[in-house]
């Protein structure tokens, strides 16, 4: 399949306090056309920092990228004039974010969040009925009921899942090839949750989407991702497709992670079936500003052994297409 | 909306209440007041003049009595007749209440559109030079005595260079002046006092947008709009400014009560014929209908000016307008 | 900036203790010989129109706006923190009372407040210091009541009703402490406000009455002279800037370093 996107060797750092914080490492991935990559971790370990950086939305004060390329269909993203940047954010990719209460501008209606979008991005000379026509469509699209109030509503009026749905409008509105899409999920009620991951599953085909879904739960990308990165301490120490993953998780963290999973329908049927503890990754996630030394997991790993210390394992590939970032590791 | 308006008008009624309680208190109670003045510890009044004011108070009755005699009069905007001239109090104080106003609003327009500008350049371009330069500007602004301001200025642009009048709202001959004459003779006389009375809103509100626009410019709907692709122009001016606005217009007025305060040393110093002014002057004089009304008059004022506040709040917040 | 202003504040203390010792002349010592002189070697700020050393009154005049800073903020952070606290703590028709009278007087141009008051009592030091102090109590109120309301449900304070304290103990002894801060800030900033509401009332011939010299009241007397005799204007001004200045860069100083949340007021 055609790698639509590829980001290589990226490491960026925040300034906090008058302290450097390592954000990501080095960090590499390639999202192919038309499929659902999921990158999983605990919070603080660089996702997020990673979606922004696609994007480049990264606030110049907070933090930059020190090096790296992100290629967007072999287009340097990173080297790109700010007037070229606009076409391809938001335009050719596009993003969601966790919080939908507090992503969508409170002063404007529903109707002119969208436009606006649509207006940017190809559709400047509509009438207004047809602009009219365009953003119920949209609203449609994402299945939200009675489009034409939801339209004149304000964001406060309505719930955080409706306001999730517009962001996906919203996103959705340019036709873009990539959706990255920041933990949707998150701030949402459990219920909530699963129609609009379910949402986001439907559309991806119906549209032909790329998609990288950042989450801190299996149990989503379970659900909805063809290939999972493992992301710890700003680098991926994991890679393969989602069901390798499942049945063969060979890095120490990924293991921890999947064990303190509680037990899905969902999950592909592997070891999982049978009654088991929940069990948590022990320690904390490192402080960003002041990691450890050698693998960056081996103050919590179970398995560690002195050679974890002194130096970062490279990734390798273990078998073909599962790629994984520890000396321990066998198949 | 106007569900909205209506409650605000009812939460004005107890204020005012208690406006024209303190007002009164503070005149009665007061030694050397008109009760005092009754007594006849002060020679100043005439007899006249404490018989007038006898009847106006009914002084011998109980102070609620007199309270309940001063508001039912209030209400019809009575607020009894000057000791120095015997006019109506109300007409004195509608006379000068243009004037006032004139000052006022300029004022607010001048503090408005300089300060806005100030505040969101300085927000977005933080640590810039020009945002170091204003912060300077603020401090300055919030330490330097106005009235001492005014009185260099008046020197420098009145006697020095000789540019501007410096009293007074019209020249001796205006009443000759042509339309445009009169229009330029005006323009002249309010430079330096709206000047002077916008300096210390101006550094107190280019502040406060500052800090509006930064706390504005970390929200997340602010990264939606980078994320949709508009450029960092509309962002700012589009996206940012409308919400940096709310808390803003709060402010706005809130400080009209320092604004009026700051007409009492302005217009006198200036000589301008406004009710702060007319306020200093029936101080001085010990006018006591004269001081409550202005006081009263100026409060209602500031409601009146919350209350636009809340409206304009109202229109620029939706959340607000739609429960 | 805030160790600058600290600097200064500290300065101006230490002169206005030192007062004596330090100007070259008694404030009130006329010689009408040499009234309205510029600055010179022997008078560096120049003379006044009774031939009074400038520099003699003007350090004189820092007592006065220490004095009147302290005092009538003093005044104001004691009403304003006990009203705060009892509205902030007990709520109910307590806290509504409080806060609808803050915003009458909120409603109140507090100059003009200030100069009716001031005009029917005697004006001196004494009553302007008072006057100021209560009328500069409602912000404070207001902010301490907010500080309340959010501390009151944390753990600590809940833990101390539960075992039984009694409300003033728990008051003033647990949440007091944790409003320190902006209570603090406000003092600061407020410090100089009063001191330019001082001068603006001297200069309006409503403040500290002379002989006793004041910054306010050496403008007053200067402006009349301020074609002949500028520095009568110039310097007395000067020293309310600064001084206003130092106060504001030092609230300014701790509100970053106590409370980064806290917005203008």
């Amino acid at each position: 399949m055609e790698k639509i996107l590829e980001v290589k060797n990226l490491s960026v750092e925040f300034y906090k306090g008058g302290k450097v914080i390592q954000a990501l490492r080095d960090t590499s991935l390639t999202l192919k056309r038309n499929e659902v990559l999921g990158i999983v971790g605990e919070s603080g370990c660089g996702k997020s920092t990673l979606a922004l950086s696609i994007l480049k939305l990264i606030p110049e004060k907070e933090g930059r990228v020190i090096s790296g390329e992100i290629l967007f269909k072999g287009e340097d993203l990173l080297r790109l004039s700010d007037e070229k940047l606009l076409q391809i954010r938001g335009d050719r990719i596009s993003i969601i974010f966790q919080d939908p209460f507090t992503s969508l501008n409170p002063v404007f209606k529903i109707s002119k969040q969208i436009a606006e979008s649509l207006v940017l991005h190809k559709k400047e000379n509509l009438s207004t009925q047809q602009m009219e026509k365009e953003v119920i469509e949209l609203l449609e699209l994402v299945k939200l009921p009675k489009p034409k109030d939801t339209m004149l509503s304000y964001p406060h009026q309505l719930s955080g899942g409706m306001q999730q749905r517009v962001m996906i409008a919203i996103s959705l509105s340019s036709n873009p090839e990539i959706l990255i899409a920041d933990e949707p999920t998150t701030a949402l009620d459990v219920t909530i949750q699963k129609e609009i991951l379910n949402l986001l599953t439907e559309l991806q085909k119906k549209l032909g989407l790329s998609v990288v879904l950042i989450t801190h739960d299996f149990g989503i990308v379970a659900q909805t991702c063809q290939r999972v990165s493992v992301m710890y301490a700003g680098i991926i120490v994991e890679e393969a497709s989602t069901s390798e993953i499942f049945h063969n998780p060979l890095h120490p963290y990924t293991k921890g992670l999947l064990e303190s999973l509680p037990s899905r329908e969902e999950l592909p049927s592997s070891s999982q079936g049978k009654k088991r503890r929940l069990k948590a990754i022990p320690g904390q996630v490192p402080d960003p500003s002041n990691l450890p030394s050698g693998c960056k997991f081996h103050p919590r790993c179970p398995k560690v052994i002195e050679d974890c210390k002194p130096e970062e394992p490279r990734l390798r590939e273990i078998v073909k297409n599962h790629w994984v970032r520890c000396i321990r590791a066998v198949y | 909306m106007l569900q909205y308006i209506v409650r605000r008008l009812l939460f004005m009624i107890p204020l005012l209440l208690g406006i024209t309680i303190i007002t009164f208190v503070i005149v009665h109670l007061s030694p050397g007041g008109p009760a005092d003045m009754l007594t006849g510890l002060s020679p100043k009044v005439s007899a006249e003049a404490k018989a007038r004011l006898h009847s106006l108070y009914g002084l011998d009755k109980p102070l609620h009595v007199q309270y309940w005699l001063w508001l039912s009069r209030l209400v019809r905007f009575d607020f009894g007749r000057s000791f120095k001239d015997g006019r109506l109090v109300i007409i004195k104080i509608l006379e000068r209440l243009p004037a006032t106003l004139l000052l006022n609003v300029l004022s607010l327009l001048l503090i408005f559109f300089i300060a806005l500008p100030i505040g969101v350049i300085s927000a977005v371009r933080q640590d810039s030079f020009f945002d170091k330069g204003m912060t300077v500007f603020v401090f300055l602004g919030f330490s330097v005595p106005a009235f001492w301001l005014a009185l260099l200025l008046m020197v420098l642009f009145g006697v020095v260079l000789g540019w501007l009048p410096i009293s007074g709202m019209h020249s001796v001959n205006f009443p000759y002046f042509s339309f445009w004459g009169k229009l330029w003779d005006i323009i002249k006389h309010l430079i330096l006092p709206v000047f002077v009375s916008a300096f210390g809103g101006l550094a107190y509100l280019s502040r406060y947008s500052r800090t509006s626009m930064l706390e504005v410019l970390r929200q997340d709907y602010i990264r939606t709009a980078r994320a949709k692709g508009l450029s960092e122009k509309k962002v700012i001016y589009r996206h940012a400014l409308r919400n940096a606005l709310i808390p803003i217009v709060t402010l706005l007025g809130l400080s009209l009560p320092a604004l009026i305060g700051g007409g009492f040393i302005f217009e006198t110093i200036f000589a301008w014929p406004g009710m702060g002014r007319l306020g200093y002057q029936a101080i001085m004089a010990r006018d006591y209908p004269v001081i409550m009304g202005v006081g009263v008059i100026a409060a209602l004022l500031t409601l009146l000016g919350n209350l636009i506040a809340d409206i304009t709040y109202a229109f620029i917040d939706p959340r607000i307008r739609y429960r | 900036m805030a160790m600058l202003g600290a600097l200064i504040i500290f300065s101006l203390a230490l002169v206005a203790v030192i007062a004596p010792l330090i100007a070259p002349f008694s404030p009130h010592h006329q010689d009408i010989l040499h009234r309205l002189e510029p600055p010179s070697t022997k008078h560096p700020l120049g003379t006044d129109d009774l031939g009074r050393d400038l520099l003699s009154r003007v350090i004189y005049g820092t007592r006065i706006s220490l004095l009147v800073g302290f005092v009538a903020i003093g005044i104001a952070i004691i009403i304003g923190s006990i009203l705060g606290l009892l509205s902030g703590y007990f709520g109910g028709w307590l806290d509504t009372v409080i806060m609808r009278f803050v915003d009458i007087m909120l409603c109140f141009p507090t100059f003009f407040l200030i100069l009716m008051v001031i005009a029917f009592l005697e004006p001196n030091i004494w009553t302007v210091m008072v006057v100021i102090g209560l009328t500069g109590w409602p912000g404070l109120t207001r902010l301490v009541r907010g500080e309340c309301l959010s501390i009151r449900e944390r753990g600590f304070v809940q833990a101390a009703k539960v075992l039984g304290l009694s409300n003033t103990r728990v008051m003033f002894v647990h949440l007091l402490p944790n409003v320190m801060a902006p209570i603090l800030v406000t003092a600061t900033l407020g410090i100089g406000g009063a001191i330019l509401t001082e001068s603006a009332l001297s200069f309006l011939g409503l403040g500290v009455q002379p002989p006793t010299p004041s910054w306010g009241n050496i403008l007053t007397a200067g402006k009349d002279y301020i074609t002949v005799a500028w520095w009568l204007s110039l310097y007395p001004g000067l020293a309310i800037l600064i001084t206003v200045l130092a106060y504001n860069l030092l609230g300014e100083g701790l509100r970053d370093v106590l409370d980064p949340r806290m917005m203008a007021e």
